[in-house]
């Protein structure tokens, strides 16, 4: 692919290639960036408007439906609005750092993609720490939050802000430990091999691979991690953040116009890339469901939108958890079923009825 | 110039920026995201010198969870600047011998060519080489005792920050998840047959 792609530029540069040829890593690097945030960020772009659709037909509306056909240019009718509207700051507040927060915010959601696979061999950083780097990533989330909540100057932001980072904090820890027993399974850090290994095993090897992924042999962590991923992404039922009865907007209070829309951009990125990150780890990411159809990335594409179809049906159905009830979900119910769920696998693994050889 | 020394040379100035800003800094919070960005750099160097597991352990345990505390704490007290500055003539002499000495350090360590220190080459690295996976083999088969005993000492830690904070007061009111789960309507609500009212009565 490199090699093509040079062949093609460099008799179009002539005699300035020999600039252009130390800086060519990262050109190229760029290139393959483009390649992967640009059908993702598309997504996120419509994502608010399925999510409003969905919830609409569930409730027995029709949801958005006049800015173009089916109203599929709603989402740009929105962005155009927000995108003229001042950004207001608000008096004494800390300028760069008000600004600082939403970018900070949405960064760590795009940034993961980097070690994210779409194919075996189509993955931009192929590392062996990956599973590492998405939590460490994804760890870094929670400074948009707190940054926003002090840089606004106000005690609703900074009260909310603080909710809001001591529930994705926690729920992180959750995450991270059912992420614990997927790599004892996996017998790896990679997640190219955290796939594959879910393509070995007694049903895939009957043409149903489907039963073999993780999901079902870790069913309690597969739901854990679910949840726990709502949780993270401060959705409903969890979105105490924005819960309107109880704190006016959480953080997000003093923000107005593409300021404001960085933050619900984030939030959906974020959707995307725990849907992404449920689907390579419990659900055989590119793998086919069943022997006699090919694995291709549309399985994957597939995998990632019903993930975010359950998004979109919880927040439809559950009524907002109490912020009391999130903590005690978090800290007494999974980080326990974790800990005993590591030693249950740990145990099996050692056992002859081991079924990860 | 190698792609891989201008990746260097960034992250280092900036590094080397932002740790100026944590010390002049007027703003206490200022000062801790300052510190953020520092380790995220060093991270960055870390990661050049292929010690992947270091670097992401860094950015996990420092930028994501002590930072984060930390900044919550900064944050929410009023730190008044010039109450801060009060001791500073008074705190002068012992924090510079401390800087004298990691300057001293820092140069033996940097200045190895004029010290005579050996020169240690950069080992071999075959292609298949994961510093993570080493790193856990040897924990937990090599230094499985040590590993653990300092499991212990956190956990003794732990252990002793709950003790020290926990507080049993008596008018505490909180609720039993199971009792709220276990209700059931007969419970809180009576229901009490009573004869209708009827127009142009009492």
């Amino acid at each position: 692919m490199e090699a093509q792609v040079l062949h093609f530029i460099q008799p179009l540069l002539g005699p300035l290639w020999a600039w252009v040829q130390p800086l060519w890593p990262l050109l190229w690097t760029m290139m393959k960036i483009v390649a992967i945030l640009a059908p993702v960020v598309a997504a996120v772009a419509y994502l608010p408007y399925f999510e409003r659709k969905v919830i609409a037909y569930m409730h027995v509306r029709i949801g958005p439906n006049r800015v173009g056909p089916f109203g599929l240019l709603q989402p740009i009718a929105d962005a155009l609005k927000l995108v003229f509207k001042e950004i207001i700051v608000p008096t004494k507040a800390s300028k760069a750092l008000f600004i600082l927060g939403p970018i900070m915010g949405l960064a760590p959601a795009l940034v993961a993609w980097a070690v994210i696979p779409f194919d075996t061999g189509l993955v931009l950083a192929n590392i062996d720490a990956g599973v590492l780097y998405l939590l460490a990533v994804s760890s870094i989330g929670v400074y948009g939050i707190i940054i926003s909540g002090w840089a606004s100057n106000s005690k609703y932001a900074f009260i909310g802000a603080l909710r809001s980072a001591a529930q994705m904090v926690s729920y992180e820890i959750s995450m991270g430990m059912a992420l614990i027993v997927v790599l004892m399974v996996s017998n790896s850090l990679n997640l190219t091999a955290i796939v594959a290994a879910q393509g070995k095993g007694t049903f895939a090897g009957m043409g149903i691979g489907l039963l073999s992924w993780n999901w079902l042999p870790l069913l309690p962590m597969f739901l854990v991690y679910l949840i726990s991923g709502v949780a993270e992404t401060n959705r409903a039922p969890f979105d105490v953040v924005e819960g309107e009865s109880e704190i006016v907007a959480g953080h997000m209070i003093e923000y107005s116009g593409m300021a404001f829309a960085l933050f619900f951009l984030a939030e959906y990125a974020n959707m995307i890339l725990i849907s992404a990150m449920v689907s390579i780890f419990f659900l055989g990411g590119w793998l086919s469901p069943v022997g006699f159809l090919p694995d291709s990335v549309w399985w994957l594409m597939a995998k990632i939108s019903f993930i975010l179809f359950l998004f979109l049906w919880f927040r439809a159905t559950f009524p907002r958890y109490r912020y009391d009830q999130i903590m005690r979900l978090g800290w007494k119910v999974f980080l326990p079923l974790c800990f005993v769920w590591i030693v249950v696998v740990g145990v099996w693994m050692m056992s002859p009825l081991n079924i990860w050889k | 110039m190698e792609f891989k020394t201008f990746v260097f040379y960034m992250l280092a100035t900036i590094m080397v920026l932002a740790s100026l800003r944590v010390i002049t800094a007027r703003n206490p919070v200022h000062a801790a995201l300052a510190l953020v960005l520092a380790f995220f750099n060093a991270a960055g160097i870390w990661l050049l010198l292929h010690a992947e597991f270091l670097a992401i352990a860094l950015i996990m345990v420092y930028v994501g969870a002590v930072m984060v505390l930390f900044l919550f704490v900064v944050m929410m007290l009023d730190i008044n600047i010039d109450r801060l500055r009060q001791g500073f003539w008074h705190y002068l002499p012992l924090g510079g011998l401390v800087g004298a000495l990691m300057i001293f350090e820092m140069s033996v360590v940097l200045g190895g060519h004029y010290f005579s220190l050996a020169e240690m080459a950069p080992p071999a690295i075959p292609a298949d080489h994961s510093n993570t996976r080493i790193l856990g083999r040897l924990l937990f088969t090599d230094y499985a005792y040590p590993f653990e005993l300092a499991s212990i000492v956190l956990l003794v830690g732990i252990v002793a920050a709950v003790m020290l904070t926990l507080r049993k007061r008596k008018d505490t009111k909180f609720m039993h998840p199971s009792d709220q789960v276990k209700v059931r309507r007969n419970d809180r609500v009576r229901m009490v047959s009573m004869p209708a009212e009827k127009e142009g009565g009492e």
